[in-house]
């Protein structure tokens, strides 16, 4: 079982890395669009989170609220993760 | 100056294998977008295309030339014959004729194909002919061949946009007198597993249907095909007597030099702004819009933008890419394609799958339904990634 503490991780690291941001300086209650992730970056951090946690992600960049999966916050994205991971493991 | 006009047109594509077949399509709003039946579709994530699936390659070639022709290449040759075989063209053009066509992804099953056996299957050979069976030029050069056309041939390269710029460079090369006929616009064959797996990535497809302009749309759709499109001088033309579909009246290309993917409203309405100037014509004088219409949340907002910037009524604007899928590199060739079918039969080819109007499109998209109009000047728009706008106008 992945701990949520090490998902949380993950989600800030793979952010931090597309927005060229220190890990440190995304709060854990951080908000995606305050963060000024574009749409490439979106999804280039849901394939890096589908690699770490080999997980499928339901994302549809056409879709301007996302039935499937939240990617609005740091928050929402870690129980996302955590749901499609357990959903694996079932 | 002088005016170029089209003489021949040529497709296969989902909805048919000619241009009788995709005009009865296009009146019926009927979309060939169905499940994808090549090789490993269901280890993808969007299953659905615009594909041609009843090919049968050896129905139009004999078995000895196939190991040169590409599916991409195939198809660009049965559209060419129809086009020609339309045109009634002389046999010998010679270096008074040309062939320029685009294409995104040339021979994209040959370089699958040839990796799987290399890289999957072990091999240690692939056969002898990779090389002119992918390269991008494959389509151009075999219709040059296969008409005895030895004036300007290339092969045209710009994405979403490829055909649009393919024909207007062919435009450019008659009125420049380089050439007096020109084959032109464009062909694709992206749909295999490799190719949809990569646009799969950018999560942009559609997993459902392609609804462009409609609020519940998902995204685009990739099709396959060729459209070509003869491109005469005018006074060429009427010397042999030939039966003129319509004039190619203007063409624009612009750069957003912005975003790689993000479309630029401004670049779109610059290239339609360009190419009205071109065709000497005012904005009232465009009776229907072929638009980009892919069905993505960014290019229809973007689009509708870009059109209601332009146009201050704007005319009826529908996408076909709902009926024959974003054929990417050949989707512009089809598009004019439809917009023949308006100017010369007055009909307009609806915006297929369309359900709930987005008040970001407020478009008259010619919903669901093909729409009878009496007009005399038609735009087709292409926008391509890489921000790459180009523009036709065509008059009858």
């Amino acid at each position: 079982m992945v701990e949520r503490s090490e998902i949380e991780q993950a989600v800030i690291e793979i952010l931090a890395r597309q927005l060229l941001l220190p890990a440190g300086d995304i709060a854990a209650d951080a908000r995606v669009d305050d963060l000024g992730l574009d749409s490439l970056g979106k999804v280039e951090a849901i394939f890096a989170l589908e690699e770490r946690f080999d997980i499928a992600i339901p994302f549809n960049a056409n879709e301007p609220d996302q039935p499937d999966f939240d990617f609005s916050s740091v928050t929402s994205i870690v129980a996302g993760v955590e749901r499609l991971i357990a959903q694996q493991a079932a | 100056m002088r005016r170029v006009v089209i003489t021949g047109i040529g497709t296969v594509n989902a909805l048919a294998c000619d241009v009788p077949g995709t005009f009865q399509a296009f009146r019926e709003g009927r979309s060939g977008i169905g499940p994808l039946g090549f090789r490993d579709a269901d280890r993808l994530a969007i299953r659905i295309g615009a594909e041609l699936r009843d090919w049968v390659p050896e129905r139009h070639f004999p078995a000895n030339e196939l190991p040169l022709l590409d599916r991409v290449t195939q198809y660009a040759l049965v559209a060419g014959a129809e086009a020609v075989a339309m045109a009634g063209l002389p046999a010998d053009l010679g270096s008074r004729g040309g062939v320029i066509l685009g294409t995104a992804a040339g021979g994209i099953q040959t370089w699958e194909d040839s990796y799987r056996a290399v890289f999957a299957d072990g091999k240690n050979r692939v056969s002898p002919l990779v090389v002119p069976r992918l390269m991008h030029n494959a389509p151009a050069s075999h219709l040059s061949i296969r008409h005895g056309l030895t004036g300007p041939v290339l092969a045209v390269s710009s994405a979403c946009a490829s055909a649009n710029h393919a024909m207007g460079l062919a435009l450019q090369q008659i009125r420049a007198g380089a050439a007096d006929v020109m084959l032109t616009g464009g062909a694709e064959a992206m749909l295999c597993f490799g190719g949809v797996k990569a646009w799969e990535g950018l999560r942009v497809l559609a997993p459902d249907a392609c609804r462009p302009f409609s609020q519940d749309r998902k995204g685009m759709v990739i099709g396959d095909g060729a459209g070509v499109l003869v491109f005469e001088a005018e006074e060429h033309a009427r010397a042999r007597g030939a039966r003129v579909l319509a004039e190619v009246a203007g063409f624009a290309m612009t750069a957003d030099a912005g975003d790689i993917v993000a479309p630029s409203a401004e670049g779109a309405a610059r290239a339609m702004r360009l190419a009205l100037a071109d065709a000497g014509m005012a904005p009232e004088d465009i009776g229907y819009i072929n638009a980009h219409g892919t069905g993505t949340l960014a290019n229809d907002r973007a689009e509708t933008a870009a059109i209601r910037s332009v146009f201050a009524c704007p005319p009826p604007v529908s996408a076909t890419k709902s009926m024959h899928g974003h054929a990417i590199g050949a989707t512009g060739a089809l598009e004019a394609i439809a917009c023949i079918l308006a100017l010369a039969e007055g009909i307009l080819p609806p915006t297929a799958g369309f359900r709930v109007p987005d008040p970001e499109c407020d478009l008259d998209v010619v919903p669901n339904v093909a729409r009878p109009a009496t007009l005399s000047a038609a735009l087709s728009n292409a926008f391509a990634f890489g921000g790459l706008n180009a523009v036709l106008a065509f008059r009858c």
